[in-house]
């Protein structure tokens, strides 16, 4: 299999993914659909380094992965923080600069 | 190349390959790559739109579990062990569990409202998803993607001992520095989700004077349990036959979006609509189980059933 098929399965989920972050409104769904794009673009690093013969690609993909991770941490205590206080997960109720 | 070029023995020959985590020099057969790929491209295609369409939120968690199974093994076919496992571990094992538990803290009950605050919202979002799609697609189409390398030259001397090789030498500040990044994470988590006490912690005795004052001294009820339904969302019946709703716990009536107290018939007695409100005491209802369950309820709901 080229390589190429690969990217393209990236960039089809990355897609899928960038719709579903503006369609929902629940932000913890608009949060897993972000991890969908971040493991989108894993799979086209592997894909890259599968293709370049190295592995500096899989490394890379490895940091997405930390990162990632440490994103979703933060992220879920803020959604809690939120939820807390305006008892709603909803992204259109969180309106308090609007005014 | 094609999915009708799939058959059982060549599965497993790619399963056993998988499994037996040595790579050979060029991989798995390039039919059995190419099923593979398909195979999973699907699952994960169809995994991502069901998360996106999917009404509750566990649903879409669960489909984000099965796309991320699938790009695991989509990693495996590339020459990418480490990180295949380091998916499964990280992302299905940690992340989703994290989803998951934040899910049945906050909002396992609230179904998302369909109704579109921003008109038009979700035409643009698509329109705009797809001109992504086609403009990645386009750009792909351009670059020059070559073919790939044979697997030797990334796991030559071990996929594991390579990627440490380099994560240790070339990439060793970057991986300093994403320790960092995990302590701050971390440390940020436990600031955001922690609560201040504002006021101080009531004693006993504040607590018994309020629930005194509450007007219901007693525990609340519990959910009846009957011959016909087994379960704890039935709500118990108080002595004059009436349903206790104070008796089901909330956190499950809600769950149903249909009427919270389906029509309890007593033994021998036809499911029929009730005609008198919940302050009738005509009924000659002697429920089997619930009566002790029903008893302490009756201090409990001066609003419905007091006479």
């Amino acid at each position: 299999m080229s390589p190429e098929y690969y990217v393209i399965l990236s960039v089809l989920l990355f897609g899928i993914g960038g719709v579903g972050v503006l369609v929902r409104r629940n932000a913890i769904i608009v949060f897993m659909c972000i991890e969908l794009m971040l493991n989108a673009a894993n799979l086209a690093f592997v894909a890259f380094a599968r293709m370049h013969g190295n592995l500096d690609g899989q490394v890379i993909a490895f940091f997405v992965m930390v990162v990632a991770a440490a994103e979703v941490v933060v992220g879920l205590a803020i959604l809690m923080a939120i939820f807390r206080t305006r008892r709603s997960t909803s992204v259109d109720d969180a309106n308090l600069l609007k005014n | 190349m094609s999915l009708s070029s799939l058959h059982l023995p060549q599965a497993a020959a790619a399963a056993g390959h998988l499994l037996a985590a040595a790579p050979s020099p060029e991989g798995p057969a390039p039919t059995t790559h190419a099923v593979i790929f398909w195979l999973f491209t699907v699952i994960a295609v169809a995994g991502a739109l069901g998360m996106v369409l999917a009404r509750r939120a566990v649903h879409c968690a669960m489909m984000l579990a099965t796309v991320m199974f699938s790009l695991a093994v989509l990693y495996l076919m590339q020459g990418a062990p480490f990180l295949a496992f380091a998916q499964v571990i990280v992302y299905t094992g940690a992340v989703l569990m994290l989803f998951l538990f934040v899910l049945m803290l906050i909002s396992v009950s609230s179904a998302e409202s369909l109704a579109e605050t921003l008109k038009g919202q979700r035409v643009a979002a698509l329109v705009a998803g797809l001109g992504m799609v086609i403009l990645l697609a386009l750009a792909i189409g351009h670059a020059a993607i070559g073919q790939a390398k044979p697997m030797t030259s990334i796991g030559g001397t071990g996929n594991v001992t390579g990627l440490a090789a380099l994560i240790f030498t070339r990439y060793v500040f970057p991986f300093e520095v994403t320790s960092a990044l995990l302590i701050t994470a971390a440390l940020g988590a436990m600031v955001l989700a922690h609560r201040e006490r504002t006021r101080p912690k009531p004693t006993q005795r504040e607590l018994s004077r309020r629930r005194i004052a509450s007007g219901h001294p007693t525990p609340l009820p519990p959910p009846g349990v009957y011959a016909l339904h087994d379960a704890v969302d039935m709500p118990a019946l108080l002595p004059d036959g009436t349903p206790c709703e104070l008796s089901v716990s909330p956190a499950i009536a809600r769950r149903e979006p249909g009427p919270a107290t389906p029509a309890i018939a007593a033994p021998g007695e036809t499911p029929a609509p009730r005609e008198d409100g919940p302050g009738g005491d005509a009924r000659p209802l002697v429920p089997a189980a619930g009566q002790e369950s029903a008893e302490p309820a009756a201090p409990a709901t001066q609003g419905g059933t007091q006479q």
